[in-house]
């Protein structure tokens, strides 16, 4: 799917996930937010610096990782990103979602 | 003579112990297998004892009965790896150097991860199924229970074999109409998952049967702390679920050792090779079963295809050859629905659960993802291949360790 914000265009899957995360830019990430109702603030934007780092050097993201991050803790990120933080928050940092292994 | 030490000797080491038996022998090579308990317990059947299906007879042997003659059987408890150095230290203060190193040492529960869950209601009315004695309590407190709420929960993943929850539920639904008192009980799952399972095709499917069975589902749950006052369960984001019975799956961590040794994740999960099962920080240490961090299902059936392939490899590395990128992450897995029947899935890292037959491609006998009596056979005849086939490593007919595409209906 083909979606475009402020003129640039981007590509999602069916959920609203970036398939790229080269096309994303903050306007982008701004704009996800407000469709789940999130106003961004510098705090958010903490957490978001945050997980696209991990998701550059390749770890593999979980509630319980980014409760132990230092960076913000599961309460606080519940706060920021209600109800599926992790889902909301990597949507918003344009990183795929984080797959539970089973 | 060189040395191969196997760390944990349940069903994964127990696998090992038995094929490599056939292929490193004395003189030139010595098999040790370490395990700190004299019991080898028949997990699966946790689930069944609940629900007086199975006694504890049945799901409990010795460990020393499946190690083969010629394999050294150490009971003692493992203290620590020292990977820099080749060798395991025991809690005797035994120090042990190895050659190769068979690191499965499983998974275990760890309640003490959410705060309240071990408090002043545990196995009162706060219950595991994943360790004997939580299966057993449950089973003493449901034998006279006269109903109420039934909370069936899933702190967070990964778990052993992550559809028992599910099954639990529905054996939970069919015991209970069994027993004329399905009115009584309002039962609810709980997950930290989106939806009832992790892939499309089979999340589909059992929420169907949650539906039918008029089992509520309550997903994206994060838990953050169980009230024993109040008997609630809390999450992160301040939803609360009332319960009479809470049946959780606590977290599920690797054993401390890992920790100890500095060879685990934050879960004490072994970084392994996915496809070789060979470590990511030691060339001559191999993981199978729960203990890795693969991302396949930890479950017994996974085990056994693993054993094939890590076999194989385990005999490349000690003669000097280059190992196979051959583990697909095949899963199958009988799921037990309830009132005599059951589902059947089979997938890999790649295939998600979907319709069709096995294990011959159009022919079944046992059918994919839908319900039946003879998937119920197949889970109930589970037992009887795990002690009799399973653990002596022996190949099951027609099931290769790689999944097979053929009767699958992939779109
Ligand atoms: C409720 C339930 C239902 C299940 N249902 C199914 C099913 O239907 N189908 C299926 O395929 N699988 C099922 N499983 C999963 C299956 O039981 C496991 O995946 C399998 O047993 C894993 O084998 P393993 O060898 O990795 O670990 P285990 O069999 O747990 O063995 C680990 C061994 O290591 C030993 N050990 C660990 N640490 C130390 C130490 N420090 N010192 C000494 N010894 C140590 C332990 O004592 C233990 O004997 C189920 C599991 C549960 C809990």
């Amino acid at each position: 799917m083909n979606a475009s914000i402020a003129g640039k265009e981007f590509t999602v899957n069916e959920e609203g996930y970036l398939t790229d995360f080269n096309q994303w830019n903050e306007q982008i990430g701004e704009s996800i937010a407000a469709g789940a109702n999130i106003t961004l603030t510098p705090r958010h934007w903490e957490v978001i610096k945050y997980l696209q780092n991990e998701h550059k050097s390749q770890v593999a993201l979980s509630i319980r990782r980014v409760g132990k991050s230092g960076v913000v803790d599961i309460k606080e990120f519940y706060a920021l990103f209600p109800n599926a933080p992790l889902k909301t928050a990597t949507k918003i940092a344009g990183v795929p979602k984080p797959a539970s292994c089973i | 003579m060189k040395n191969l030490i196997i760390l944990g000797g349940g069903t994964a080491g127990t696998m090992m112990a038995n094929h490599l038996n056939h292929h490193l022998k004395n003189p030139d090579w010595l098999i040790t297998i370490i395990d700190e308990k004299e019991e080898h317990h028949y997990q699966p059947g946790y689930l069944f004892l609940p629900f007086d299906i199975y006694t504890p007879e049945d799901i409990i042997k010795t460990i020393d009965e499946f190690i083969p003659k010629g394999v050294n059987l150490i009971r003692q408890k493992i203290d620590s790896i020292d990977a820099n150095r080749n060798m395991v230290m025991l809690q005797n203060g035994a120090v042990m150097p190895y050659d190769v190193l068979i690191v499965a040492t499983g998974a275990k529960i760890a309640p003490e991860e959410t705060e309240g869950m071990q408090g002043s209601e545990w196995q009162k009315s706060v219950f595991d199924f994943y360790s004997f004695e939580g299966s057993l309590a449950l089973r003493n407190k449901l034998r006279d229970w006269e109903g109420g709420k039934l909370v069936v929960h899933i702190t967070e993943m990964p778990i052993k074999c992550p559809v028992a929850p599910l099954e639990f539920a529905f054996l939970a639904d069919s015991f209970f109409k069994h027993k004329h008192m399905r009115d009584k009980v309002e039962i609810t799952y709980v997950t930290p998952l989106s939806g009832a399972f992790t892939k499309p095709k089979a999340t589909e499917a059992l929420e169907h049967l949650l539906e039918e069975k008029h089992i509520k589902i309550e997903s994206d749950f994060a838990i953050e702390r169980v009230d024993n006052e109040t008997k609630e369960i809390i999450d992160y984001g301040g939803r609360t679920i009332p319960f009479d019975i809470l049946v959780t799956v606590p977290t599920n961590k690797g054993d401390a050792l890992m920790e100890r040794s500095g060879l685990g994740d934050d879960l004490n999960y072994v970084p392994t090779n996915k496809a070789t099962l060979q470590s990511v920080a030691h060339q001559n240490i191999f993981v199978l079963g729960d203990a890795s961090n693969i991302p396949a299902s930890k479950a017994g059936s996974v085990a056994h295809f693993e054993a094939e392939i890590l076999t194989e490899n385990i005999l490349n590395f000690v003669h000097g050859l280059p190992l196979k990128e051959e583990f697909d992450g095949h899963a199958n897995c009988f799921i037990e629905t309830g009132n005599g029947k059951a589902l059947l899935i089979d997938f890999n890292y790649t295939h998600e659960p979907v319709e069709g037959t096995f294990p011959f491609p159009g022919l079944g006998p046992l059918r994919l993802l839908k319900e039946s009596r003879m998937n119920h056979m197949g889970k109930l005849a589970f037992r009887w291949i795990y002690w009799n086939v399973l653990l002596k490593g022996t190949h099951i007919p027609f099931v290769s360790a790689t999944m097979s595409e053929s009767g699958k209906h992939y779109q």
